[in-house]
């Protein structure tokens, strides 16, 4: 039996990355129609994946990753900016049969293993569907086809698992789930927001090295959202770092660990528990103030408010990325 | 004089009837101090939650002890009544809960929970019950102008901490916190715990702080106990357990979290799932996972407790042969 | 939702076997009767005997008859009323919440016009306006009249729905709209669309028998509701011929109260959490 499933996408010359994304902004208006605000989720984001290549978007909850992954996904669509999928551009209204091709291409893995499978239907089904609806493997080959899947994410014997129930899963096994759903569409690009972050803690990492084996053996481009830099270093070949909707700053994970260049960086690695720290007595710790409220972001700097190394023009303008390293970027006025 | 709280041989059951269909908390024991951090590390279904509850004396039907006390202050919980309960509750014994930013009543403002509670310890006085509990906002660190304020008006970070300042307003000496900044961003959540620990230094309550997140527990926690499948698999001063951790479980553990720094390498969780409690296995509730397995003991004998140190125990059959109660 | 869960529900149970009861007697109504329902040759007013069950109608007519024939029609109009507010509310709930945009605007507004109409008026209004119309002049009226409600409770089920991630998985793994409500958003909500069918078609069959007995149904037609028109009419109380007047609202009852029982288990199953211990 040859599988059509699994074998690493085709090597092309095509140097254009997986993804390229260019002044990505997203605005949501709320409120009643006299009180209307209008949330700055993303603004001008610039940000390109490299085939083959895992970049993990650390932030913290209103940063903005969410938003990202689902514009991406084009769950949203984006207020403006230009999204390019393996070199080729997104139009801002795309056809059904465009969505359907980019939808081919970018598949999405969601947090919560809890409400992301249909209850209503088996693993099977909900497995198959991409199948059946990019008419990838033909009726009669659709069984062995999900069998194979199955296989390939650990949820073994693939048979036993076939008819089973959402609820009858553990939050790790439902996640697999998800994760051979994504797969089966066959996609260059896989967008995995927090996929870890409501599973147990020993559960993470054999979830994670399923993600990094797969995307390994596939040449899958992978963008890993989280908000837990440990698992961002583990998991990422560059880690950008988002912040009210921007990106500010980013580059190759090893160096963004141990020099990290933006004021926030070096918070969020402060303030991350580590065993390693030791035991605090005093107050040492810098945090202040609350995540930014996104209907009325200052002129300036977001993180101004908050930035230990504030300046009097961190207010006026917002500094722009600058080159801190040889691949590493960072958006900071110290930089300028 | 005796311990702040003592959890003596603690077994817990869910179930309408006897014999209980799960038991969730297996022979515990456990002692806190007053003015002492400990900290019990666990994931979803160790049972650490149910543990929590029973001793601040919350647990209700149909969880009920099934054997062991629980003791705050020498005086047995079980012989209280409901109302002398009651009466613990807020004053001596005090409990946040997970995700407590939403237990505030939105339709409330926060002065008038604060007097609804106060009230109900015997603090009428309004003036009174204002200072205090303005007061204990400085020492959370929460602007007193947000007393006046409704929930929805402060953001998550401020919400925890008005509901941690709840907890402490009538400076109870036990404090029981389950996952309190689980919800939380990182950055609010170093500053929070910051708070914690000089209040506890300043108030000398004790604290009981259950979590997942075992790397957090190393840094703050006094004494750290870690619980699988019901029970206390090892139980050390805090340092002690990250540098010299027994039980193969904590070690798995321990690893589980990837580092922020250093060499890039492989790490591997813990294959498998935690047993169904349900039908609990025979021997060591680890040893379908563990990966230092004695075949033929730890499946088929219950492990004993070792204790390596003066004040470090292990519930394992690699270490010692020492015949000794369980828990 | 499983099939034992239903056996041990004891009001799913009962409310099932009446209404299975009713099924059947409609069902071979033609060959059970003793007489036809229509025959007014007997003495009038006859009180129950062994030839007459129940007795007989001021006009002669064998009430047993009658009351087995009347079973055809309150279960036809329930029924098929149930089925047609059903499918009203699926389009006008379930779709529009979905979908959203400019259709749900329209809908949801329609949907409001329609709720803020007092029903039981406009009810009599159509009724009397179309008089002389038999079942399916009802069926139709009820079917205005009787939607609204449990569309907008589909309509904001729907809509929460439409959030939860699997459905946006659905979408991100390129299904169709069409394809998306069917086999996500509906199956997701079986527990409410099946329990508003039963209300709805408790609210026919109450509101068929009650047109009918003031008169605006065809007083021609054999069913529950014009039995207690006639018996109403003939003074019935007053003549003593109690059980005249007694047994076809004993029908509706029962009826009622079965298609109630089945709303409740319904609820029961489709909702853990109202399950009792």
């Amino acid at each position: 039996m040859v599988s059509t499933l699994g074998l690493p996408a085709e090597t092309s010359e095509d140097p254009s990355p997986a993804l390229e994304v260019r002044g990505l902004t997203k605005n949501y208006s709320i409120g009643r129609i006299a009180r209307q605000k209008v949330v700055r989720a993303l603004s001008e984001v610039d940000l390109s994946v490299e085939k083959g290549e895992v970049l993990a978007l650390v932030g913290e909850s209103g940063s903005g990753k969410t938003t990202f992954a689902r514009t991406i996904a084009f769950l949203e669509r984006p207020t403006s900016g230009e999204i390019f999928v393996g070199g080729r551009a997104l139009p801002r209204r795309p056809s059904n049969h465009r969505l359907r091709e980019h939808r081919r291409e970018v598949q999405m893995i969601f947090q919560d293993p809890y409400s992301s499978l249909d209850p209503f239907h088996s693993v099977r089904y909900s497995v198959a569907r991409p199948l059946h609806s990019f008419g990838l493997v033909p009726r009669n080959a659709e069984r062995e086809a999900v069998e194979e899947l199955l296989d390939q994410v650990g949820l073994v014997p693939a048979v036993d698992f076939l008819r089973r129930y959402p609820h009858e899963l553990s939050g790790g096994q439902r996640q697999r789930v998800g994760i051979a759903r994504a797969l089966a569409a066959q996609p260059s690009l896989i967008l995995a927001d927090e996929p870890t972050s409501m599973l147990d803690v020993s559960i993470r990492l054999t979830i994670m090295n399923l993600l990094l084996d797969l995307q390994r053996s596939r040449s899958l481009s992978l963008v890993f959202i989280t908000h837990d830099l440990g698992a961002a270093n583990y998991m990422g070949d560059r880690i950008a770092i988002m912040y009210a909707g921007r990106i500010q700053e980013i580059g190759p994970a090893s160096e963004v660990m141990s020099d990290p260049k933006h004021p926030y960086t070096q918070l969020l690695r402060q303030a991350a528990p580590s065993p390693e720290n030791e035991r605090r007595q005093g107050t040492q710790f810098e945090g202040k103030g609350d995540p930014p409220d996104l209907t009325a972001l200052p002129p300036g700097c977001p993180f101004a408010p908050r930035c230990p190394f504030v300046q009097s023009r961190c207010e006026e303008a917002l500094p722009d990325l600058r080159q801190v390293g040889a691949a590493h970027h960072a958006r900071c006025v110290l930089y300028e | 004089m005796p311990p702040l709280l003592e959890i003596s041989d603690l077994t817990i059951g869910y179930g309408w009837r006897l014999p209980p269909s799960v038991v969730a908390v297996r022979g515990v024991s456990l002692t806190v101090g007053a003015g002492e951090i400990v900290g019990i590390a666990g994931e979803s279904g160790c049972g650490k939650t149910t543990l929590a509850l029973a001793s601040a004396g919350l647990l209700d039907p149909p969880g009920r002890v099934l054997s062991g006390s629980v003791s705050y202050q020498g005086t047995d919980l079980a012989l209280l009544s409901p109302d002398e309960l009651r009466h613990l509750h807020l004053a001596e014994i005090s409990m946040v809960f997970q995700a407590s930013m939403n237990v505030l009543n939105p339709i409330m403002r926060i002065r008038d929970q604060f007097h609804d509670a106060m009230a109900a310890h015997g603090v009428h006085s309004s003036d009174g019950a204002r200072q205090q509990a303005e007061e204990t906002f400085d020492l959370v660190k929460i602007p007193r102008r947000f007393f006046d304020a409704y929930p929805h008006q402060l953001s998550g970070g401020m919400r925890q901490r008005a509901v941690i300042a709840l907890a402490i307003v009538l400076r109870p000496k036990l404090l029981f916190l389950d996952e309190p900044t689980t919800a939380l961003d990182v950055v609010v959540q170093r500053s929070i715990l910051q708070t914690l620990d000089d209040l506890r230094h300043q108030l000398g309550f004790g604290v009981v702080f259950i979590t997942h997140d075992l790397s957090l527990l190393v840094e703050i926690a006094d004494r750290i106990a870690i619980m699988y499948a019901g029970a206390v698999v090892e139980e050390a001063p805090g340092r002690q357990l990250y540098e010299k951790p027994c039980h193969p479980y904590t070690t798995a553990l321990m690893s589980s979290f990837p580092p922020l720094g250093g060499p890039r390498q492989r790490l591997e969780g813990i294959p498998g799932q935690p047993p169904d409690l349900r039908n609990p296995p025979k021997g060591c509730s680890f040893a379908p996972r563990c990966p230092e397995v004695i075949t033929g003991t730890c499946e088929t004998v219950d492990p004993p407790t070792a204790w390596r140190d003066r004040d470090h125990r292990v519930l394992c059959h690699l270490y010692g042969e020492q015949a000794g109660d369980h828990g | 939702m499983s099939w034992r869960a239903l056996l041990h529900n004891h009001r799913a149970v009962a409310g099932a076997l009446i209404f299975a009861l009713f099924c059947l007697v409609a069902l071979v109504a033609p060959v059970v009767v003793p007489y036809s329902p229509t025959d007014i040759n007997f003495t009038p007013l006859l009180h129950p005997s062994a030839e007459h069950l129940l007795g007989t109608t001021i006009n002669g007519q064998d009430i047993l008859s009658q009351l087995i024939w009347g079973a055809r029609a309150s279960l036809f109009v329930g029924l098929v009323s149930g089925a047609l507010i059903s499918l009203v509310q699926l389009v006008m709930g379930v779709f529009a919440g979905y979908v959203g945009g400019v259709f749900d605007t329209v809908a949801a507004a329609v949907t409001n016009v329609f709720l803020v109409l007092p029903s039981l008026p406009l009810l009599i209004i159509l009724a009397a306006y179309l008089r002389g119309g038999g079942l399916l002049m009802l069926v139709g009226v009820i079917t205005i009249t009787g939607w609204a409600w449990g569309a907008k409770v589909l309509r904001s089920q729907a809509i929460a729905l439409r959030d939860r991630p699997f459905v946006q998985a659905a979408r991100v793994t390129g299904e169709s709209r069409r394809h998306i409500v069917f086999a996500h958003v509906v199956p997701n909500m079986l527990g409410i669309i099946v329990s508003n069918f039963f209300g709805a078609a408790l609210f026919a069959v109450l509101a068929e028998a009650g047109l009918e007995f003031i008169g605006l149904g065809n007083i021609n037609d054999v069913t529950w509701g014009t039995m207690l028109y006639w018996a109403s009419e003939g003074d019935a109380i007053l003549l003593g011929a109690w059980v005249w007047l007694l047994v076809p609202g004993l029908c509706l009852a029962l009826l009622g109260t079965s298609l109630g029982l089945l709303n409740f288990a319904v609820d029961e199953i489709a909702n853990p959490r109202l399950r009792r211990e």
